[in-house]
């Protein structure tokens, strides 16, 4: 379809983006790669006054290390992450993730932050961001702040940003050494997961000694699978994993929809989260 | 003037792989779709459409939408009724058929969510689009009809409450024995009751039409999206009554249809009645999640089927019941599609009893209509499904039970029990070649493997043994039929001054390769270079007279007609060149391109330099007509019946459901190959279709009957990367009923796999007794399969999907609930 008609601004920085932001108000909205809000403005499903496409913010864009945090561009795009060596180093779990993200046309447009601010919970990013207990940074008329992950995805389509915030960029503590692994369950190649289960394992002597798991479309948000979580500490085999893991949807508040009905999703999330932290924990 | 190289030896065209001639303006985007036409003084319509399925029309108020900028006209459907008769359906099954009256823009209500209220006319797309939100319109809903049982009960609200009825025909088809005496008499009797889920046609091209009209002397031309200019003119003319002569219809590069262009839509009518009255140009083009609601759906059918048989394996009887979603109108050939099935339930099967009936049942969703196969599919899927069923009721090998039923090689030409003649076939042979590629035995060995050692992942067999009718159709059926026109083809052959050729023909290629192919045809014919032959089509004055392209009759009806009318011209070219070289027509071989006397091989004219005579006419035989241009209109005398053998294997995870083809073999029979390269491209689209029935596609709608899956982010079509590597391989049994030996492949890819595919993971849960996973099989439709045949839930409808083409009774039935008899 065609979208409503709306105004359009490139800022050069990120200043520029807070102010254009600003003097909008509510009606406006920020255009990152434009993979979600682009086909939500052509099923008028959004009606934006004013699109502030932040594509041209060369500050926002790129990996860096600081100290025990690798720190990305809300603008690096999912092809530019999965492929960069300081994450592939230090967050595997995000490169493994963002390589299930849609297909190559949508990964070289797409980008990490532009997936975090949707704040979809079918969307894979999140649930990964919070298995990495990663911190979003926004700028806003009152400067910086940052957001830890748990805190930022409120509701569905809902995140702690502001309408005058734009997300400049993702800090994300280095795991080099957890096991992990994505498991995504979904129809076909290109559609949503139906669930999506990421972990996180760092072992001791054999023995899980903690775990972290993000769930993909297990409710409104991403969601921690806390309980399997705390049931996996100390997990020592197979079978302790197995019991840990029927603990995985406990909590959570799956929808029905096209992609499988809420008792469908629970098992899934139990089946995919015992596979994930066998494979998480298994030899790296 | 020009002539052939002399020594130039011919490589036979027909049967070489030949890149198309098609793909090069094609793939760098030279292309005329028609959207891309844009003329000046252009104005863009865009459509106000129904957002429920069911309501009454109390008012629409289109002036608000004048007042916004850029709008030049709206019009309601009130409006546009004097100048438009309802849309036509050109196939009433039964005499006593209901044949609604369907407006091309709703007046007093609304069927289907999407069915149009209003157009807005104005001067860009944007404009037209942002002004149907000012169009008001009150409605009253009334109850939606979405169950195909419940619309036929007494009581039951009614989609067309003129008609007293849902019920829109009853059409029955009874041949052989009996079918209660066979049933009386068999070992066996097996009954299964199969959803055909309603399929929504992908495209790439979605539908668009510009019309462009001369005011002073009313004459139109109309560009549009369509596989049947041809038809389209006629019934354009008489709904619009625009005068024949007057309006000119082209198909430009038209991107795909399967079905979905074969069809007369309300859109090209109103696009022409726009133009009329304001006198200038208009373009409307439809958004994909528009085409989602309103070009037409494909499937949607309830079959319950019986097959009967002794206990060692002989087939003895058939019996098919159908309820078959009409939606909310008859368009073109509505309640015709599921018939086309009809005569293909016996498939290659011998047997002595067969009786079918198909209820044709109104409901308020998006009418139905011809989707690649059309009828063909699911009848070979409700056969091939009980076949096996069949076998596993018998505990044989599915295949064995096939082999002890099927027409040997040596039996044909052979009458089926529904009265087709199969002219040729060889399904032994097809099947062998398949089972040698497959490996059959060493899967069966790993299947039973798996199951020994309790593999959570288990692997399937699914095989489909297919045949289908092609090459649409014998007039004198289809008036049998009481389809309203003919199904013959015509092909006009010319060759010009320079010795180049044009052909003519009344196909209307989408994607199919025609211009490469009947470039072949006819080089092989006139013994003229590849590269020398252009193919003019889809253009109803540059090509005036033609049946256009679906049901896989393009080849078999349209491409021999080429090869008839090339024929032709070779006979008045031998008439010029007997003259020239003073030889009787008889003295003079014909080989490559080069008439020579026989024995004096030196006097020769090639059929270049007769062309050129032709064109000079300075020295024609006495009484010649000045040409060696030759028409040729083919009415076939037989359908063609392609056939095959299809082998699945399918990995499914008892766990999660998850299924995944791990190997697909297929051996097809189209009788004699044109072009390798074009029926290899047409047996994987085919294929990745029939699997999309099988486990991604479904038009879903709640319980208001509204689409659920209303864009391609809902509606799951399989990509490259869902699929298999696919083994394709042939054997060449030509048809004795055409001189090409033809069959036509354009839709046995589609027809065949879907039941090879759902066989396949049917076989692998049957172990764990299941026995049907409805379409498509998702991972959660197969894991509650594995679930209901533990006893873990009930057998009852636990799938909380919302409201389905067709009413789900959830999983199959009970095993086999009349059993052993």
């Amino acid at each position: 379809m065609i979208p409503a008609a709306f105004d359009y601004r490139r800022p050069e920085s990120v200043d520029e983006a807070v102010a254009a932001l600003a003097e909008a108000g509510e009606d406006a909205k920020v255009l990152a790669g434009g993979q979600s809000l682009l086909p939500m403005l052509r099923l008028r499903l959004a009606f934006p006054e004013l699109l502030v496409d932040v594509g041209r913010i060369d500050e926002m864009r790129g990996v860096r290390e600081e100290e025990d945090a690798l720190v990305i561009g809300a603008m690096t795009t999912h092809h530019d992450v999965m492929a960069d060596p300081l994450v592939r180093t230090h967050a595997g779990l995000l490169a493994a993730a963002t390589e299930t993200v849609a297909d190559p046309a949508v990964r070289n447009r797409g980008t990490l932050g532009g997936s975090l601010a949707h704040a979809d919970p079918a969307a894979d990013l999140p649930a990964v961001v919070l298995a990495l207990d990663g911190e979003l940074v926004a700028t806003g008329p009152r400067g910086r702040r940052t957001i830890p992950a748990r805190d930022f995805f409120t509701d569905y389509l809902q995140s702690a940003l502001n309408p005058d915030e734009v997300l400049v960029e993702v800090r994300i503590p280095k795991a080099g050494n957890w096991g992990f692994r994505y498991e995504k369950f979904h129809r076909a190649a290109q559609a949503w997961a139906a669930v999506g289960v990421a972990v996180l394992v760092r072992t001791d002597g054999g023995r899980i000694a903690e775990a972290r798991i993000g769930l993909t479309n297990m409710g409104p948000t991403p969601v921690r699978a806390a309980a399997a979580e705390a049931a996996l500490a100390g997990a020592e085999g197979p079978e302790d994993v197995a019991r840990a893991a029927q603990a995985a949807a406990e909590g959570t508040r799956p929808s029905s929809d096209l992609w499988g009905s809420a008792e469908y999703r629970e098992h899934m999330a139990r089946v995919l989260t015992r596979r994930a932290v066998l494979a998480a924990a298994g030899p790296a | 003037m020009t002539a052939g190289p002399a020594d130039r030896t011919h490589e036979r065209e027909v049967g070489r792989a030949r890149a198309r001639k098609e793909d090069a303006h094609l793939v760098t985007g030279q292309t005329t779709w028609t959207d891309n036409i844009s003329v000046p003084g252009m104005l863009h319509m865009a459509v106000l459409r129904s957002p429920m399925a069911h309501a009454r029309i109390d008012r629409v108020d289109v002036p608000p939408a004048l007042e916004r900028p850029g709008v030049v006209a709206a019009f309601s459907g009130r409006d546009l009724a004097d100048g438009l008769a309802s849309m036509p359906c050109v196939w009433p099954v039964t005499e006593d058929i209901v044949m609604p009256d369907h407006p091309p823009v709703a007046v007093d209500e609304v069927r289907y969510a999407g069915d149009p209220v209003a157009v807005v006319i104005a001067r860009d797309r944007y404009a037209a689009a942002d002004a149907l939100e000012a169009v008001d319109v009150d409605y009253t809903p009334l109850e939606p009809v979405l169950d195909l049982e419940a619309a036929l009960a007494e009581g039951a609200p009614l989609v067309h409450a003129d008609k007293g009825t849902n019920r829109c025909y009853v059409w029955p088809l009874t041949t052989g024995e009996d079918w209660d005496a066979v049933r009386a008499r068999a070992d066996v009797v097996v009954s299964r009751r199969f959803l055909q889920q309603r399929l929504i046609p992908n495209a790439m091209e979605p539908r668009a039409v510009v019309v462009m009209p001369i005011a002073a002397s009313g004459e139109y031309t109309m560009y549009s999206a369509t596989q049947i200019p041809h038809i389209v003119r006629v019934l354009m003319a008489m709904v619009t009554g625009i005068p024949e002569q007057k309006l000119r219809v082209i198909a430009p590069d038209v991107g795909g249809g399967f079905g979905s262009k074969l069809q007369v839509y309300g859109e090209e009518a109103v696009a022409l009645a726009v133009a009329r009255t304001l006198g200038r140009p208009v373009k409307w083009t439809e958004s994909r999640s528009e085409g989602y609601l309103a070009t037409h759906h494909g499937r949607g059918q309830i079959q319950d089927v019986q097959v009967a048989a002794t206990r060692d394996g002989k087939l003895l009887g058939l019996k098919v019941d159908l309820l078959a979603d009409m939606g909310a109108y008859l368009m073109l050939i509505t309640p015709g599609t599921p018939l086309l099935g009809a005569f293909m339930y016996p498939a290659i099967y011998k047997m002595d009893a067969y009786a079918f009936t198909c209820t044709g049942v109104f409901t308020t969703r998006t009418p139905t209509d011809a989707y690649r196969g059309a009828g063909r599919p699911e009848a070979t899927f409700a056969i091939e499904r009980m076949m096996d069923e069949l076998a596993a009721e018998l505990g044989m090998d599915p295949l064995e039970l096939r082999r002890r039923n099927w027409i040997r090689h040596d039996e044909f030409p052979y009458t089926s029990i529904a009265g087709l003649t199969y002219d040729s076939g060889d399904y032994e042979a097809a099947t062998e070649k398949a089972l040698a590629l497959f490996g059959y035995e060493g899967m069966r060995a790993e299947q039973q493997e798996r199951v020994r050692r309790g593999d959570p992942v288990r692997l399937g067999i699914g095989i489909s043994t297919y045949t289908e009718m092609c090459g649409v159709a014998p007039s004198r059926v289809l008036r049998d039929l009481r389809y309203a026109a003919g199904g013959w083809e015509t092909a006009n052959v010319r060759m010009l001054p320079t010795g180049k050729v044009e052909v003519v023909t009344g196909t209307s290629p989408h994607g199919q390769g025609h211009v490469t192919c009947w470039s072949q045809i006819a080089a092989d014919v006139l013994g003229v270079p590849f590269e020398d032959v252009e193919v003019v089509h889809g253009d109803t004055r540059a090509a005036p007279q033609g049946m256009d392209t679906y049901g896989s009759r393009s080849l078999v009806v349209g491409g021999t007609a080429v090869h008839e009318a090339a024929q032709k011209v070779v006979e008045k070219a031998r008439r010029i060149a007997a003259h020239l070289l003073e030889a009787g027509e008889d003295d003079l071989d014909f080989a490559e391109g080069v008439f020579s006397v026989k024995g004096s091989p030196d006097a020769r004219r090639t059929i270049q330099e007769i062309a050129f005579e032709a064109f000079s006419s300075h020295d024609l035989p006495d009484g010649m007509e000045p040409t060696i241009h030759a028409d040729h209109v083919v009415d076939p005398d037989n359908f063609s019946y392609p056939h095959g053998t299809h082998l699945c294997a399918v990995d499914v995870d008892t766990e999660t459901g998850h299924t995944r083809i791990r190997s697909y073999v297929c051996v097809d029979d189209v009788g004699r190959v044109v072009n390798p390269v074009i029926v290899e491209g047409q047996v994987h689209g085919g294929l990745a279709q029939g699997i999309g029935q099988a486990l991604y596609e479904e038009a879903v709608y709640d319980a208001d009957g509204n689409l659920t899956s209303g864009t391609m982010a809902d509606y799951l079509v399989p990509s490259a990367v869902d699929l298999p590597e696919f083994t394709t391989e042939r054997t060449e049994t030509p048809a004795t009923t055409n001189p090409l030996g033809v069959k036509g492949v354009g839709e046995a890819g589609t027809i065949a796999s879907t039941p090879a595919v759902v066989n396949a993971i049917v076989d692998a849960l049957r172990p764990l007794g299941v026995t049907d996973v409805p379409m498509p099989c998702t991972p959660e439709r197969v894991w509650r399969a594995i679930r209901q045949a533990r006893g873990e839930e009930d057998a009852a409808p636990t799938d909380r999907r919302p409201e389905g083409t067709v009413p789900t009774t959830g999983q199959a039935p009970a095993p086999s609930e009349e059993g052993l008899a």
